[in-house]
Parts: structure tokens; sequence; C-alpha cells
């Protein structure tokens, strides 16, 4: 396994016996190797759902999800969840089990030699920021945020190419969430796997998302691109509201002052300072409180770079 | 005088250890197998419980004079009500237990790739221990109770020395109360020794919040 997979939706369509409007309609997905992909929509729109038939806990109707090409029923479903990471929102840690068992579930599963999980094991319990004294624990004695760094590391244990996400941090606390968020980019860009991650919050999805796909009730894709084509051109008044009114200042905060083309000539003589790891939203608002229409950005260095000026944060957003 | 202890005591307790655990065990595989029956199909379950519910209303001694003919004043007479009794008991924490594992450990464990039999043994199965230790407790110290009534078809079981007593014109007391604290000191100690059993089976609950 390993590496990262190619995951396409083929015109999928899914109907729960007993309801009129299918839970996801006709959509359509390429999701190419290596993306952090959202699914992102109100509920109702049949986001989860398309992520449960990607690993079969829901059996597909119509249409046809290919991973790498193969589609998802050409093996038995048993093998096919074996190769897919899956993590959910209450994460499942099994009670009875310690955490290091939990962990090496899957390799288990698929019948590694002892040492090879034990060491894997090892590794995963230090990826996800868990002391080796951890391992021995029981999931009772652990706190929301510790659990789920033991979801996401029985997840990666067999290495898969494909980690499937349910709102899995949902459930945590805003300052837990947003650490484990940051160490989640900070693990899809050292680790290569594609992630199919779905939540309700469009906050999250921009901070996540390479590629943001918005559902709308009735499991129908709204829009589907990059979280700053979203902001820049929603492609429909949903999409808009869905995003919310404040998407220039959203568009903003996806960039960094150091990533901007900076005005070399420094004419004025007091402005306020900027780093170049500050987010341009930031500097605007740093713009804003000062009374100033340009920022000073330094380097971490402290080496001045340049002038940050507010019409061009205008241009930026034409 | 006779020695109490060494020739009537002593090996009416071992009867009685014996008719206890031969009625528990042999109720245990049924009520086990019974439970995995319900736990596949749905719709048994409720049926089945009747069943057990309805066996367990039977007096004991119309089941001994229904048994009497067909296996005679033998050990398989009173074992067979012992057994059917010990069902009302078992058979619905075992599928309560069967029952005790989480939606979401449940969704995880699909998830990442269980089968059915997996999930049974590596999840179910160890989750329902609790409420298993918890019926088999039940049904011991019922069952050391209810066996007391094997003395009405002949010697044996700690009930036939109390059955003795009551038959004479002043009953000798001593023999009563000497049985009687014999049962119950043998369902105490048949209930604790399981309840350590289960303690040690269930290390995940022993710390932490579980």
């Amino acid at each position: 396994m390993s590496g990262a997979a190619e995951i396409v939706f083929d015109r999928v369509t899914k109907h729960y016996p007993g309801r009129a409007a299918p839970a996801l309609d006709d959509l359509s997905l390429a999701i190419p190797a290596g993306t952090f992909c959202v699914l992102v929509g109100p509920s109702g729109s049949g986001k989860t759902t398309a992520l449960k038939l990607v690993n079969r806990l829901v059996p597909l109707d119509e249409g046809d999800i290919r991973i790498n090409g193969s589609s998802i029923g050409d093996l038995p479903a048993v093998e096919l969840r074996r190769g897919i990471g899956y993590v959910i929102q209450q994460v499942g840690l099994f009670p009875h089990m310690t955490v290091a068992d939990n962990v090496a579930t899957v390799p288990r599963l698929l019948g590694w030699p002892k040492p090879r999980t034990r060491a894997r094991v090892e590794e995963l319990l230090e990826l996800v920021g868990l002391a080796h004294e951890d391992g021995k624990r029981y999931p009772a004695e652990l706190s929301g945020g510790q659990r789920q760094r033991v979801g996401l590391a029985r997840a990666l244990a067999a290495d898969p190419p494909l980690l499937l996400m349910d709102e899995p941090f949902g459930a945590l606390d805003p300052i837990t969430k947003a650490r484990l968020q940051q160490e989640l980019l900070g693990l899809h860009a050292a680790v290569e796997k594609t992630v199919l991650f779905v939540t309700h919050d469009i906050d999250e999805a921009i901070t996540m998302g390479d590629r943001i796909a918005i559902l709308r009730e009735g499991g129908v894709l709204a829009q589907y691109g990059t979280p700053d084509e979203i902001l820049a051109q929603p492609c429909d008044d949903f999409v808009a509201r869905f995003v919310g009114e404040d998407r220039a200042l959203r568009r903003l905060a996806l960039l960094r002052v150091g990533d901007l083309e900076l005005d070399g000539a420094v004419s004025e003589k007091t402005l306020p300072v900027a780093s170049t790891q500050m987010n341009v939203r930031s500097a605007l608002a740093l713009m804003l409180e000062s009374r100033s229409d340009a920022v000073l950005v330094v380097g971490d260095d402290g080496v001045t770079q340049g002038v940050l000026r507010l019409s061009r944060v205008q241009e930026l957003l034409r | 005088m006779h020695d109490h202890w060494g020739d009537t005591l002593e090996p009416r307790l071992v009867e009685h250890i014996e008719l206890t655990l031969i009625a528990v065990g042999i109720g245990f595989a049924i009520a086990f197998a019974l439970a995995l029956l319900a736990h596949r199909y749905r719709p048994v379950e409720h049926p089945i419980g009747v069943v057990a519910a309805l066996l367990f209303t039977i007096p004991s001694l119309a089941a001994f004079q229904l048994l009497v003919p067909f296996f005679g004043l033998g050990k398989t007479t009173i074992e067979i009500p012992l057994v059917a009794y010990s069902l009302v008991l078992l058979y619905p924490n075992i599928v309560a237990g069967l029952r005790a594992a989480p939606p979401d450990v449940l969704e995880a464990a699909r998830g990442m790739g269980f089968g059915p039999r997996q999930l049974l043994l590596r999840v179910e199965l160890p989750l329902a221990v609790p409420s298993i230790v918890g019926g088999l407790r039940l049904a011991v110290v019922s069952t050391v109770s209810i066996a007391t009534i094997a003395a009405f078809l002949g010697e044996q079981g700690l009930g036939y020395p109390i059955f003795l007593a009551l038959k004479e014109p002043t009953p000798f007391r001593t023999e009563i109360y000497a049985a009687g604290v014999l049962v119950v000191a043998l369902a105490l100690a048949l209930d604790a020794t399981l309840a350590l059993a289960g303690r040690a089976l269930v290390p995940w609950a022993r710390k932490g919040l579980a």
C-alpha cells in the first residue's frame, strides 16, 4: 500500500429506502492523489453518505467509485476497508483494549508479524504526539483529544493510501480542535496520503482543505474547487451564503504577507510592523487599527522586506 | 450420635456443589447458544425469552412428577428443571452483553475491515463479559437455593438433612440450621469466586472511568 490514491466519484447516486429524496444525487468528483479534500455542507447534504460509500459501509446504488482506477466493488468489502483509514467523530476506540492494541488493530487483521506491528505502533504513537507509556493505558483513561490522536494513529497503522475522516474534531473543545487541525495538516504534508474529510463547518473546511466540495440539501454538488476559488467566485447564492458574507476577509486569511509582491520603496517614516508569516487579513486589521494604509513587512531575521499597501490588498480581491 | 460433618453434611455438600455446577454449566451452554442465535437473528430473541420465562414458572415438584416416569429418581430428573430455571437468568444477560458494544465502536470496527466473526470474537464477546458474569452469578446463587428440593427425590444435596429433620415428630433443629447455613455459605462462596473471576477478566474496567 502506502503512497496516495486518486479517488473518483463517477455519477454516484444513493437513495435510502423509505425516503423520497436521494441522499446523494449524481455526484461526480475527481480527487487527485495526495489531495486533502473536504466535503462540506449542511445536514442532509449527503456528505457522510458520500464518505461511507467509499468504504462500503453504505452500499452504492448507481454510479461507481474508483480508487486508483479500480472500482470499490472489485474487492471484498472487508479487504477494501483494511486498505482505507477510517476516523469518526466518536472515535470508536475499543474500550477493552489498550491504546497500543487499538493502534495494532489493522496490522493484526492483515496478519503482520508481531515485531513489525510492535515497531509500527511505537512509530505511530510518536507521530501523533503520544508517549510510549500511553500505549499501555485504556481509552477510558484518556482525554478527548488524546482519544482522537489514538483514533488517527489507528487509522494510519497499515499505512493506507486513503484516509476517510468523518467530522473527526467535531466533539473537541476549540483549543484542542485547532491544535489537532494544525497537527493533521503537518502530518498530511509529511506522509503522502489522500484525505477525504467531512465537516459541516466552513471555517474548518477552509483551514484544512486543498480542495473543497460544497454539497447542498438533497446531495447535489454545489461547487468544487480550491478554498480561494470558492471564496473568490462562489458559483451561486447558496455557496455565497454558506461561505459567509465575510468571504473576502476569509480569502485574505489564506494568504501570508510574505507570499505577496511588496512595494520596495519605503517612503513613510512610521508604519505598523507585520511579520512575513502574518496572514493578510491580520495585516489589514493592523492597518485599520493604526489608521494607516500600509504596513512595514519584516522577515523572521528582522530584515525589512518592503511595504504592503491597502491598494495592493484591494487588487487581490478584484 | 453420628459424626454429622463426615457422615451427613460433607457428602451432601459435595453433592450439592455437583448438582449446581452441572446445572449451571449445561444451562450456560444452552443459553449461550440461544443468545448467539438471537444475536444473529433478532426476530427469535423475544420468543426464546418468553419460553425461558415460561419454563421458570413450572413448579419444581410438578416438574419432578412429569419427569420421574421418563428418567426415574436419578440425577437427570433433578438437573432438567435446574437447567431450565437457569435459562431465565442466563439468556437475557448474555443477549444484553452481546448488545453492549457501543455503536461507534461497532462502526469503527466495521470500517477497519472486521468480518462478522472477528467482530463477535474480538469486540462483542469481550465487551459482553461483565454482563455474562453477572448472569452467571445470579444463576449460581439461585441454583444453589433451588437445588435443595432434590431431596424430594432421594438422598442427595443439602436439602436432604433438612428434609429428614422435618419428618421427625419434633424436628431436629441443628440439622436444619447446619444445612441451611451451608447452603447460604455455598451460595456466597460461589458468587464471590465468580465476582473475582469477572474482575480478572475485565482489566479495562478496573482502571479509569469505565
